[in-house]
């Protein structure tokens, strides 16, 4: 009687260790066509992440890099012929790729998470004084974190909008200052790091990210939807609720900080950016990159879960609360920092609205996907 | 009349074997739980690493006390072993029940039922004789006793059976059985599991469960209690128990209630695992036989009786306490702590305050990161007492850093069982100005629906 007891233990004890440590063998469960009329049996989370990864991330990554060999190249023909047409040229690639790069920037997983791709090419507001010293000494190192806010994007906006008032004189930056060489150096380094960063990135995920990415379909917190889905929603609150919108708008500090705009010494494309995250944020809740993707996202999973659930149309209110977070924003001047000196309140209208989804995202999503938000290894009970 | 009864009740015997086996596999599970937790690296992330702690009302002063800290778990790790051993017990048993518990105390954002069932359980096992036989301490001459009262070893029967059975009337609500949320949640979400990974998305199965979980739990005492059902009844507590382990990260729980309730077996099942116990310890050349005495009957001073009578008497009403509270218990959670409602509800939560400068009038939002880890910021978002004290701790914060006359505001959304997020503090309320009590907390806004049971 001892033994059988013993071997009841036991045995649960194995089935319960075996099962919850071992990966399972098959998980992909075959799902159901999404135009298949029939009751959806089962979500194919498998085809979600395939759809996420070889739709939407790769091809987005793809897209930035050809942008930024793009601005590399303008920079290298601005240094060759340093006209004020080619700045213009240059500005434009450089916004080009900068709209390019709010379609990658909510990816910060895997081989972007280990190279800090998103700090390191979107650090803002720039640190102005630190690339001053980098663009006359010629001696800078991208890769400590002290210089995040010297590289990247803000850095560009500084070096082509920022070093003087007019566009003759910034020019002269780069023709009769005295350090002129070095700064056209600084501007191609700049760039070679840019592109540098995203072929890294874009090599892993096809030299093997991309695979395993795709084959962890565990449900638990290592998995791949609940990792990404977690990165997802920590770049809709911190980087652009907070980041695009909320800081500058001064909503954690005691008074607005003007200074700290996307793109602040442009100052005309704040605007342009926040709506390109946006849409970017949107199209991959419904499972599509920038005209890429199949649907299977958290909208179609949302769905399925609903059939089950019987509860609120949660997509549908996700979605209208994008749409009217986007209406907002739309009303605001491109000129962020006037919009903040002449009406803060509509800047923080538009904050509200982003925020009405964080609290749809991050609560109501997370729940019905049963996503631990920053999952603690703990005991539950 | 009923007095009589259990004065009759309390002279009766009982062999041993039941409370000494209990308590060498009670000690050997809460030492593996100590080692396990250590191992984890729990306890600089829970105790040490976060720079503010969640304090139960009345337990303020208990807190993490630095790397001593880990001098509190090595004493309750030791004070297990000395559980297990039956080695000087009672002191043993006294130190793990207060070193354990003043963990548990620490920070109430780790708080699980399973902690304070384990607090409930070796605070009852002072009063116990469980050393009396097979341990180091009934090697000492005349100790050793074959026979104990029999209310010892049914005080622990009655305890597990509370935790069963009031478990089991926590579920008779009309989320749990009409709507079987949040089973409906939770299962779907374990589609990777082999074999039952499908079966988990079909909605027959999250009500099958829903409803045997309530039955389970509300019957299994009885089932255990007879000795017919009891062999079919333990299978079911196996089968449950491993079943939660694969399903839910409940970590040495299943094992805990696997194990306990074996004290539901007949002395002789015991005894043939003490002989089981003997015969390796003799292997190993570890065992000593103590002498048995059999004449002189066990006598307990008269207070422990009313100490046990009154220890079941709070453990059987506490639980009722939410019925002093109005407004829905789910939702304030006012009362909903000690009293045994175990993976009851899905519950998560948004927290964002804002931090006004009373004097100039200028406020601005607070990143909770700044001051939480990310599990405390979690339970802090939908439980109100949390919100308060972490208001409260914001509002020293911001004073200090010479802010005048702060005033606290949060804006919070909780969503329960599936239901849509909805506002859950009033977000006019000061929290600086209001005071933590058991009293209603009416800042706490209504729960636009209602759910049905007990």
């Amino acid at each position: 009687m001892i033994k059988k007891c013993l071997s009841i233990v036991l045995a649960a004890i194995v089935i319960a260790c075996s099962s919850s440590d071992d990966p399972a063998p098959d998980n992909n469960n075959g799902g159901t066509d999404p135009t298949d009329d029939g009751p959806i049996a089962s979500f194919d989370r498998s085809a979600m992440l395939t759809n996420w990864a070889d739709n939407i991330i790769v091809p987005a990554y793809e897209e930035f890099l050809a942008t930024a060999e793009a601005l590399q190249q303008q920079i290298d023909n601005f240094n060759v012929n340093t006209t004020e047409d080619n700045l213009n040229l240059l500005r434009d690639s450089w916004l080009t790729a900068y709209k390019s790069f709010q379609w990658v920037s909510m990816f910060e997983i895997g081989p972007a998470e280990d190279a800090r791709f998103r700090a390191r090419l979107n650090t803002y507001p720039a640190d102005a004084a630190t690339i001053d010293d980098f663009r006359t000494t010629g001696v800078y190192n991208f890769e400590l974190p002290s210089n995040i806010d010297a590289q990247g994007f803000p850095a560009f906006d500084y070096m082509l909008f920022g070093l003087a008032d007019t566009d003759a004189a910034i020019l002269e930056f780069y023709t009769t200052d005295a350090s002129a060489s070095i700064a056209k150096i600084y501007l191609q380094d700049l760039a070679t790091a840019m592109t540098g960063l995203a072929q890294q990135v874009l090599n892993e995920w096809n030299s093997g990210f991309a695979t395993s990415f795709k084959a962890n379909t565990d449900a638990s917190a290592n998995g791949s939807i609940d990792k990404l889905t977690n990165d997802y929603i920590f770049y809709y609150e911190k980087a652009l609720r907070a980041g695009k919108i909320g800081i500058p708008a001064g909503v954690f500090s005691t008074d607005p900080l003007p200074g700290n705009v996307e793109a602040f010494y442009n100052q005309e494309v704040s605007r342009e950016l926040v709506l390109e995250a946006l849409q970017a944020a949107q199209n991959f809740f419904n499972g599509n990159g920038n005209g890429t993707g199949n649907g299977r996202g958290f909208k179609s999973y949302l769905d399925f879960l609903n059939t089950i659930k019987n509860g609120e149309d949660l997509s549908t209110l996700i979605n209208d609360q994008f749409d009217l977070a986007r209406t907002e924003i739309e009303e605001l001047s491109n000129n962020f920092v006037s919009q903040i000196q002449s009406n803060n309140t509509a800047m923080l209208e538009a904050y509200d609205e982003l925020q009405r989804n964080v609290i749809l995202i991050k609560v109501d999503m997370l729940q019905a996907l049963s996503i631990d938000v920053d999952f603690v290894d703990t005991d539950g009970d | 009349m009923f007095s009589k009864r259990l004065n009759t009740y309390f002279n009766l015997e009982i062999k041993t074997a039941p409370l000494a086996v209990f308590r060498i596999l009670f000690g050997v599970m809460m030492l593996l739980s100590i080692i396990r937790f250590w191992a984890n690296g729990w306890i600089a992330k829970l105790y040490l690493e976060p720079e503010f702690h969640f304090s139960y009302y009345g337990f303020e002063w208990v807190r993490p006390l630095g790397d001593l800290t880990y001098l509190i778990f090595a004493l309750c790790g030791l004070a297990a072993l000395g559980v297990a051993l039956g080695f000087k017990y009672r002191l043993s048993i006294i130190l793990f029940f207060l070193s354990f518990t003043y963990i548990e105390l620490m920070d109430k954002t780790t708080y699980l039922n399973h902690y304070y069932f384990v607090s409930c359980l070796s605070f009852l096992m002072i009063f116990l004789p469980a050393n009396r036989w097979f341990s180091l301490d009934a090697l000492k001459p005349g100790f050793a006793r074959q026979k104990v009262p029999r209310w010892t070893v049914g005080a622990i029967k009655l305890m597990l059976g509370i935790v069963y059975f009031y478990a089991g009337l926590a579920k008779l609500n009309s989320d749990w059985l009409a709507e079987a949320m949040p089973l409906k949640i939770w299962l779907p979400s374990k589609y990777d599991l082999p074999l039952l990974g499908d079966l988990m998305q079909q909605e027959w199965v999250h009500y099958a469960f829903s409803y045997s979980g309530a039955i389970y739990d509300l019957i299994i005492p009885f089932l255990l209690l007879g000795s017919r059902t009891r062999w079919f009844a333990f299978g079911l507590v196996v089968v449950f128990h491993a079943l939660t382990r694969v399903l839910f990260p409940i970590g040495m729980f299943p094992y805990i209630m696997i194990v306990s309730s074996l004290i539901f077996f007949s002395p002789e099942f015991h005894e043939r695992v003490l002989k089981f116990f003997k015969a390796a310890l003799s292997r190993i050349k570890l065992y000593r036989a103590h002498d048995v005495v059999l004449s002189t009957p066990l006598t307990f001073r008269p207070q422990i009786k009313y100490v046990i009578l009154g220890f079941f008497a709070f453990q059987l009403l506490f639980p009722w306490r939410y019925a002093l509270y109005p407004g829905e218990l789910f939702w304030t959670e006012e009362g909903y702590r000690f009293s045994w409602r175990v993976m009851l509800m899905e519950k998560a939560g948004y927290a964002q305050f804002k931090v006004v400068d009373g004097k100039s009038g200028k406020s601005f939002l607070i990143d909770n990161k700044d001051f939480l880890s990310p599990l405390q910021e979690k339970q802090m978002s939908f439980q109100p007492d949390f919100i308060l004290e972490y208001a409260h701790y914001l509002a020293d914060h911001y004073q200090q850093q010479g802010y005048e006359n702060v005033e606290i505001y949060v804006e919070s959304y909780v969503a329960l069982n599936g239901r849509l997020s909805a506002p859950y503090i009033d977000p006019e309320v000061n929290l600086a100005e209001e005071k933590e009590s058991f009293r209603p907390k009416d800042w706490i806004l209504p729960f636009n629906d209602t759910i049905n049971g007990l």
